[in-house]
């Protein structure tokens, strides 16, 4: 038996490649370890190291740039895309842990458990959006969901928790086994799960003519349409997000959509074009229903929480219409809209957090009544995230969605384009029903008080609202950034 | 010969998975779904793939489902007791999606029957250990933190309230 040759350089660079993803698995084991050492008083202390983990992470993948470190024998890649969508998670997981600070007061998830869990789950999203080998990118998706159910369920004592963990680990261990089968699939026909040595084989092999390949990749997008809930893969998605702690809920909106479009980019930019027009046909009619469906069951809701489960559907449709196009344009501004999607609904569930002064029933819409004379600032923030969600100048959530419609109309699809403009025209009315129950309905009687926000509440919440503003009003350098990212993931 | 062990195997696998799902005690059902484990094995086995073959034995036919004896024993439901079955839409569909599946797998087995040659040599023991250490080392690591995060995952939702 020959002894395997040890080959230093190559480990070197693979750790430089994962470098942000060691700096936050170290800090989850610090929390755990710490949470062991520190008195009972001295907990509040552990969620600052799970932020200074994060920052330092952030620092990390910054200062590894936006070139091209392949590691571990093309296992994962930091490129520009990687780069991308680690500041988007990694700037998803601060703002959350930032807010934890809070809730976790509030509600008493002030747990080591629950630090960690979150950070493995923002190591787990981290993998699945650099790997480029579907292995790498099944694993990173169980380490991101399985911490994600059991944060879901952190709230043992409330039926509502418990019942949204179920179901979202159930529905979610079938997406996994549908995901699994189609990498088998694909593997049977190719001999490997390396995305660009699969794509290199399109046009050698026929694959397109070979119904296992086919069935593969289609059982690949069923996993993946289940992780970002496009319909009819959704149904979860609104139990699973309203019976969450509120902090998991705004973590998963952004952090799971993120890690899974950027590995779901991955696949579409490589292996689809090659494919023909099948592929993009069946993502046209799945953002077309996850659109639609999205935003009229969320004219429904009386409850914010589960408005803004459903707002979260219509947003992977929105998306998902970039991906259609299998462009640069199309790359370029669902990258875009997934950071700003990270802020604008950070910013949306952490004021909501706030004004709802108690879980479950709290986020009553009618709850909202006269909040925003009474709370100016609170009610300035809600108003704003909204707007942004509903997609209204000047806010970052208008740019977005300028780019992602554009981005269709050049490629041809204008139907789709014109289909998602009239879903944004719906989802303004309920986007705006809060801001009328704040400032037009007279209150109940007293306003009920809001939860007192901690000075890192404060800053996650200016955080996000200054990002919503200057994305919207000076997006061009970030735009620039995601559009050499995607062109180097094409080259 | 190999044929003739194929479809030996191929035939108890499938027949135990019927009996699986038709059994009313969920004890028989456990103990058939080894016998559908074990000869899934000797497939692997007969491909050449032995530490597949070995893992399937010790991990899910050994660990896995002598869990599901232990759950189904320490829960004991009476005979008497045991849900009844009824026909459904849910379970219709259930079945027709199903009958689907089976079409399908016999079309693709009818174009794609069995491999021809011998297996290659990467299903044995010596080549498994080999690209988990080389090819596959950053998925075996990041598999330690997957089962660290679920095993503090499972032991906060079940650890008893302080």
């Amino acid at each position: 038996m020959t002894p395997i040759p040890f080959d230093k350089a190559a480990l070197v660079q693979g750790l430089y490649s994962i470098l942000p993803e060691l700096v936050v698995i170290g800090t989850a084991i610090a929390v755990l370890l710490a949470d062991l050492l520190l008195p009972e008083r001295g907990k509040k202390s552990l969620c600052h190291l799970g932020i200074a983990g994060t920052a330092v992470a952030i620092l990390a993948a910054l200062s590894l740039g936006p070139g091209r470190i392949d590691g571990f024998s093309g296992m994962i890649v930091h490129d520009g895309v990687g780069l991308f969508i680690t500041l988007t998670i990694l700037a998803t997981t601060l703002l959350t842990l930032l807010m934890a600070t809070g809730y976790s007061e509030w509600e008493g998830t002030q747990k080591g458990e629950f630090y960690a869990l979150l950070l493995f789950s923002a190591a787990g999203m981290l993998f699945m959006a650099k790997g480029t080998d579907l292995m790498t990118v099944f694993l990173g998706l169980e380490t991101m969901s399985i911490p994600i159910y059991c944060l879901v369920g952190f709230h043992r004592d409330r039926m509502t928790s418990l019942e949204g963990a179920l179901k979202y680990f159930l529905l979610g261990a079938f997406a996994s086994g549908f995901l699994l089968y189609g990498i088998a699939l694909i593997y049977s026909a190719t001999g490997t799960t390396k995305i660009p040595a699969i794509a290199g084989m399109i046009g050698d092999l026929r694959l397109f003519g070979n119904p296992v390949f086919v069935a593969g990749v289609g059982l690949l997008l069923v996993g993946f349409a289940f992780k970002v809930s496009l319909v009819p893969f959704h149904m979860w998605t609104p139990d699973a997000y309203q019976g969450a702690p509120t902090v998991v809920t705004a973590f998963m909106a952004a952090g799971v959509k993120a890690a899974a479009f950027a590995a779901l980019l991955r696949v579409t930019m490589l292996i689809f074009p090659a494919l023909g027009p099948g592929m993009t046909n069946i993502l046209w009619v799945l953002a077309f229903l996850t659109m639609t469906v999205g935003n009229l069951a969320a004219l429904l809701q009386d409850n914010v929480k589960r408005m803004l489960a459903y707002s979260s559907i219509a947003h992977a449709g929105y998306i998902l219409v970039g991906l259609v196009s299998v462009d640069v344009a199309g790359g370029q501004a669902a990258l875009f809209y997934l950071l700003v999607y990270a802020f604008m609904n950070l910013g949306a569930f952490g004021v909501i957090m706030l004004l709802a002064h108690r879980e479950d029933d709290g986020y009553d819409i009618g709850n909202f009544k006269g909040v925003g004379f009474r709370y100016p600032a609170l009610g300035g923030l809600l108003t704003l995230f909204l707007v942004s969600l509903a997609g209204i100048p000047p806010t970052a959530g208008f740019i977005g969605k300028f780019y992602l419609f554009s981005a269709a109309v050049k490629n041809g699809y204008v139907g789709l384009a014109v289909l998602g403009v009239l879903n944004s025209a719906v989802s303004v009315y309920y986007y705006l029903r809060p801001v009328v129950y704040m400032y037009m309905l007279p209150a109940p009687g007293e306003v009920p008080v809001p939860r007192p926000p901690r000075t890192a509440f404060s800053l996650a919440l200016c955080i996000s609202a200054a990002a919503v503003l200057v994305l919207g009003l000076a997006p061009r350098s970030v735009l620039a950034f995601a559009e050499r990212s995607i062109l180097s993931l094409l080259m | 010969m190999e044929t003739v062990l194929f479809i030996l195997f191929g035939a108890i696998a499938v027949c135990g998975a019927i009996m699986v799902v038709t059994r009313k005690s969920p004890m028989a059902s456990a103990l058939y779904l080894i016998l559908t484990l074990f000869a899934v094995a000797a497939l692997f086995v007969l491909r050449q793939a032995h530490f597949l073959a070995a893992i399937q034995v010790i991990v899910y036919a050994g660990a896995v489902v002598v869990l599901f004896v232990f759950v189904i024993m320490l829960i004991n439901v009476p005979e008497d007791r045991l849900p009844v079955e009824r026909a459904t839409t849910t379970r219709v569909l259930g079945v027709i999606a199903a009958g689907f599946f089976v079409l399908e797998s016999a079309v693709l087995a009818r174009r794609y029957w069995m491999p021809k040659g011998p297996a290659a040599e990467v299903g044995t023991v010596e080549a498994v250990g080999r690209a988990l250490f080389t090819d596959y080392l950053l998925a075996f690591e990041i598999t330690s933190v997957l089962l660290l995060a679920a095993v503090i995952g499972a032991i906060a939702l079940a650890k008893r309230k302080t």
